[in-house]
């Protein structure tokens, strides 16, 4: 028993032991696998292996009918669907050079803002769970709730919500709607403000993870980081500000920026960004009182689906549905890029397009993809149990990582 | 600091690289041109240290393929300036035979899964990358998928033949 060699973390060992963190481990949410060569508890090398739900996306988009893409853009960052559907809507519309209304424009800011909130109550509330306090993340997960039952009134769907069509959605929103959303914007700040509470001051918590990965600007520049990531280092890159699509630049709304870019900040940022977001919803609404009422979606008949009950009872609409389905309506041959501010980055679409029924060549800009790399250097002399929580707060989304 | 126009830096392009850089003429959103591979590390490393360009960030690397084409592939590279908040796309054309060219890492560390991705989809040789591996296929794998040639279905499946209406 004495010859049983015991190690401190201080203590080296002759060569390093390797260890398989996942592909599926409890504590990775996803499907992430790095092989991890350890000394003690210390991380001396990793590497990433990534592509276990690749679902070769980009391949088959250059197969489908414009309509047909949005659902494959739902199961890439699935904690954030509408973001990346309506993202996906604007590139198309940049191609096609629709102008969309402002009602609608500010319809897609309320639910924009509203999945960008459902995405960082998980992302925060689980970098809670893996600093071993579960009750924020039961407090915030019951508003996620009242948000998908948003999205059930305005699509029907709650996850992979498919929402929206090519100039502005399928239909309006109800009263029910407005109901829940002006609810949500009633209930969800005591609590986000009792979440902070239970954290941002909370000794175990900010032993867990101040000074815990920190990444300055230049390095997180370097390595092409955006969204909250970067905004934590310093750098108060916003896809929202800097380049406004949906009207964004219509709004009042503030940039958060960290200092040190450590777990901690990029806490704390994603916390004011829900705020933020609130902010926005709030102004949203009352914008919408003073546009035209029943304004749902852009007057472009060739490219918007026609309602259901005239295509069964009138035989134009039911041409244009059958053409729109089938991809067959004129598209100018044009490149465009179009970036929307993701959860967790900029999300962007690289559309090239030759006229045909389906885009020539459609590349996804990942930010969990691009944000993901930085991982196993940074985690280079770093505790094992540090490097779970540098994990859960990268927000990195397996769908949208292996697209 | 103002916002720079494209001919600005069609302009300042022209006089460093004179005919080694092109505009492209197709339809695109952003400023679009052409260099050929002995060029595009320099042009990189101009746009981003150039002090009134200042083309800091990458924003992605990807490629396109063009069967049809006598150059059939073409690298892509995206590229934003925060403090002009402006973007600009490059694009290098290669040859089928001859798919290498210099990797972009030393500019940017974060090129380095971006061309990975490309190599994995398209079969594009960086060279010099410091790891140029499969990244989400299976590492052996032969065929490169995003060329437009390989099937997006195994041509041999029966078990999800449709008689009636096709596929």
């Amino acid at each position: 028993m004495e010859n049983f060699p015991v190690f401190t973390d201080n203590d080296s060992q002759d060569s390093p032991t390797t260890l398989n963190l996942g592909p599926t481990h409890p504590a990775t949410h996803g499907v992430f696998q790095n092989v991890l060569q350890m000394d003690g508890e210390r991380i001396v090398s990793g590497v990433s292996t990534i592509g276990y739900i690749h679902r070769a996306f980009e391949k088959i988009a250059e197969h489908r009918p414009f309509y047909q893409i949005t659902p494959l853009t739902d199961r890439m960052n699935y904690c954030s669907s509408p973001i990346n559907n309506m993202g996906w809507h604007m590139t198309v519309e940049k191609l096609l050079d629709i102008k969309t209304p402002k009602r609608v424009d500010y319809l897609r800011v309320i639910v924009m803002e509203l999945a960008r909130i459902s995405d960082h109550i998980i992302c925060n509330g689980v970098l809670g769970v893996d600093t071993g306090a579960f009750t924020g993340f039961l407090y915030m997960m019951q508003h996620r709730e009242a948000i998908y039952e948003i999205y059930e009134e305005v699509c029907g769907s709650r996850l992979t919500t498919n929402i929206g069509r090519i100039g502005g959605f399928e239909r309006d929103f109800n009263e029910i709607a407005f109901r829940k959303i002006r609810k949500f914007l009633v209930d969800f700040p005591p609590v986000l403000k009792e979440f902070e509470s239970l954290f941002n001051r909370n000794r175990i918590f900010v032993d867990r993870t101040r000074g815990v990965a920190p990444v300055d600007a230049e390095t997180a520049l370097s390595y092409s980081w955006s969204g909250p990531l970067l905004r934590a280092t310093g750098v108060d890159y916003d896809v929202r500000a800097m380049e406004p699509y949906s009207s964004y630049e219509d709004f009042d709304f503030e940039v958060p920026v960290g200092t040190n870019g450590d777990v901690y900040n990029r806490f704390l940022v994603r916390n004011e960004e829900m705020k933020q977001s609130m902010r926005m919803i709030e102004q949203a609404l009352q914008k919408l009182e003073k546009e035209p009422k029943g304004v749902f979606h852009a007057d472009v008949p060739e490219y918007y689906l026609p309602p259901k009950q005239e295509v069964y009872n009138n035989m134009e609409a039911l041409i244009y549905h059958f053409k729109i389905v089938m991809g067959e309506v004129n598209t100018p041959v044009k490149e465009v890029y179009h970036a929307v501010e993701g959860a967790n980055g900029e999300l962007g679409f690289y559309l090239i397009n030759d006229g045909g029924r389906a885009p020539y060549r459609l590349h996804f800009r990942r930010p969990s993809f691009i944000n993901y790399q930085m991982y196993a250097p940074m985690s280079q002399g770093m505790l094992l149990s540090d490097a779970i929580i540098n994990m859960s707060s990268l927000n990195v989304i397996a769908g949208e990582l292996d697209a | 600091m103002g916002k720079i126009l494209n001919e600005e830096i069609a302009n300042q392009l022209n006089q460093k690289f004179e005919e080694h850089v092109s505009v492209i003429s197709e339809p695109s959103d952003i400023f679009n041109f052409e260099t050929s591979r002995d060029y595009i590390v320099e042009v990189l490393t101009f746009l981003k240290t150039d002090l009134t360009l200042q083309f800091n960030y990458l924003t992605d690397i990807t490629a396109v393929h063009y069967p049809e084409r006598e150059k059939k592939f073409a690298v892509v590279y995206h590229l934003h300036s925060f403090t002009n908040n402006i973007r600009i796309r490059i694009k290098v054309f290669l040859e089928e035979n001859d798919v290498h060219i210099p990797t972009a890492t030393t500019i940017w560390d974060g090129a380095n899964w971006m061309e990975r991705e490309t190599y994995d989809y398209f079969g594009i040789e960086f060279d010099g990358h410091p790891d140029l591996r499969r990244i989400l296929n299976v590492d052996d794998m032969v065929a490169f998928p995003m060329r437009k040639e390989f099937p997006l279905e195994d041509p041999n499946r029966v078990d999800k033949k449709d008689y009636f209406f096709g596929r």
